[in-house]
């Protein structure tokens, strides 16, 4: 029983760890889902008083992606009623040329101030509209839950990785009698701490599968893609192939580590 | 004839200005069979500790099966270990293990194969006729059956020298005739060097031995 709670202790505390990771890589996810959102949403309005080809836009900057012109046609057509012939296409020589920029990534606003400031230099440019402001609040306020979720993330790591220890430190004071008799008979480190070894690989192997099982659940329920689906976002919040392998890796990472920490720093006892 | 321990001005202690042995000058020969006795806290477990690395000579020098022990590796000392069978007063036996693995424990760490060590295993429990224990756990048998099972550990491995301190201290008349048995019959026919340490020297005792007295921190040679 005694054995089983240390077990226990040993896989939450590693649970915690990987549902910590876990959670920052969703919410990294999720951000660069949005990135992509406001990517394709987003685009830079341009007035020139002379014609540009897409080329001649992409040489401008390296952030555009692509670009088209806004047909006047639809504004002129409205005023035929309203203007003599002359008048009109008097106005439609003097119109200057609007263009919509689309741009390969979802830009920072000093990028777009940059971009805005770039195209601005060509004398036929006479204004660049960037309605960075409007998506620059919402996208300022993710980067900073990604980097509160960061912190938290660390936090949490960092106060596991300190109960690990501990329950490892118990783990080794319940072996040491049985690896210093075997330090007696002149066994080397690794073949007296192969139980404690062997006890973390398999509660990383365990904590593992309960993770994995937790975002099964979640991912059967549903609640998380609803959520992200009201502010127009689709994402996989756990790959069972590369997230489980690499939530495996790190359980294994630690509870390796931790372990060595426990063994190299214990001196033999007589 | 070769030494198999050679203490030259040797002091141990445990804290620097109090001295359990000093200036401790003997050797013992490969194949010999030796008592070391002396008063309760005279030091004869000190000197015992020394042999197998326990303890680290403060002063002088310690060699063991050729080994210096002053300044001693920890893969030295295992490897120098794997060829010492020790039995201790307090049997020492891992609790969480069966009476046959812990007496196959010398051949696990040397790395015998399971086949080598059962056999091997199955013998030695017969010799200290517990072959029907060997499946039991050490706190389900008495202070004189785990005692047996320690001197079975001991041999396993065929070791060149067997460190027993006390290892009859608390034992019935009958497990001290097998421990002591055992110790001759390993003396005799495998030509082991037996150093024990005791308050007395046991009276069953038929082999011919050597025999040490530790007094005030001074190791002398009586017989």
């Amino acid at each position: 029983m005694k054995s089983l709670k240390n077990h226990i202790s040993l896989i939450v505390a590693l649970f915690t760890v990987l549902f910590a990771v876990q959670i920052y890589v969703a919410v990294d996810r999720t951000i660069a889902a949005y990135e992509t959102r406001l990517k394709n949403d987003y685009s830079i309005i341009v007035v020139s008083n002379k014609t540009f080809t897409p080329v001649e836009f992409k040489a401008m900057d390296n952030l555009v992606e692509r670009s088209e012109a806004i047909a006047t046609d639809q504004v002129l057509n409205r005023l035929q009623g309203e203007m003599t012939k002359q008048n009109l296409d008097l106005l439609k020589l003097t119109l200057p040329k609007f263009y919509r920029l689309y741009l390969n990534r979802f830009p920072t606003p000093s990028e777009i101030g940059k971009l805005q400031k770039r195209l601005q230099k060509n004398p036929a440019i006479v204004r660049v509209e960037g309605y960075a402001q409007t998506h620059d609040t919402v996208y300022k306020l993710m980067l900073l839950f990604k980097d509160v979720v960061q912190v938290f993330s660390i936090a949490i790591a960092a106060v596991t990785s300190l109960l690990i220890l501990k329950e490892m430190r118990l783990w080794q004071f319940q072996h040491s009698d049985r690896m210093s008799i075997m330090a007696l008979f002149g066994a080397p480190m690794w073949l007296r701490s192969a139980v404690l070894f062997r006890l973390a690989i398999v509660d990383a192997i365990i904590a593992t599968i309960v993770l994995c099982l937790a975002f099964f659940v979640i991912d059967q329920y549903g609640w998380m893609d609803v959520l992200l689906q009201t502010v127009g976002i689709k994402i996989q919040l756990f790959n069972f192939l590369n997230d489980g392998v690499r939530s495996l890796l790190i359980a294994l990472g630690v509870a390796i580590a931790l372990t060595l920490t426990i063994v190299i720093g214990n001196e033999e006892e007589e | 004839m070769d030494k198999v321990i050679i203490a030259e001005n040797l002091s141990l202690s445990y804290k620097e200005f109090e001295s359990i042995i000093s200036k401790a000058n003997f050797s013992i020969d490969a194949g010999s069979f030796v008592f070391i006795t002396g008063a309760s806290g005279s030091g004869k477990s000190t000197l015992l500790k020394s042999f197998y690395g326990a303890i680290t000579p403060r002063a002088g020098s310690l060699m063991v099966g050729g080994v210096k022990m002053n300044k001693i590796s920890t893969s030295k000392l295992n490897f120098l270990r794997r060829h010492i069978g020790v039995v201790f007063q307090d049997y020492k036996l891992i609790k969480e293990w069966t009476i046959e693995k812990n007496v196959m424990l010398p051949l696990i760490i040397s790395g015998y194969t399971k086949d080598v060590s059962g056999a091997q295993v199955q013998k030695l429990l017969g010799h200290v006729k517990l072959i029907h224990q060997a499946g039991k756990y050490p706190p389900e048998l008495s202070g004189g059956e785990q005692q047996r099972v320690a001197m079975a550990r001991a041999l396993a491995h065929n070791p060149i020298l067997i460190l027993a301190d006390e290892p009859t201290g608390n034992l019935d008349e009958y497990s001290s005739q097998v421990i002591w048995n055992l110790l001759e019959g390993a003396n005799s026919q495998l030509k082991t060097t037996i150093v024990v340490v005791t308050h007395h020297i046991p009276s069953e005792i038929t082999v011919p031995y050597k025999h040490f007295h530790i007094e005030l921190g001074n190791i002398h040679e009586v017989s």
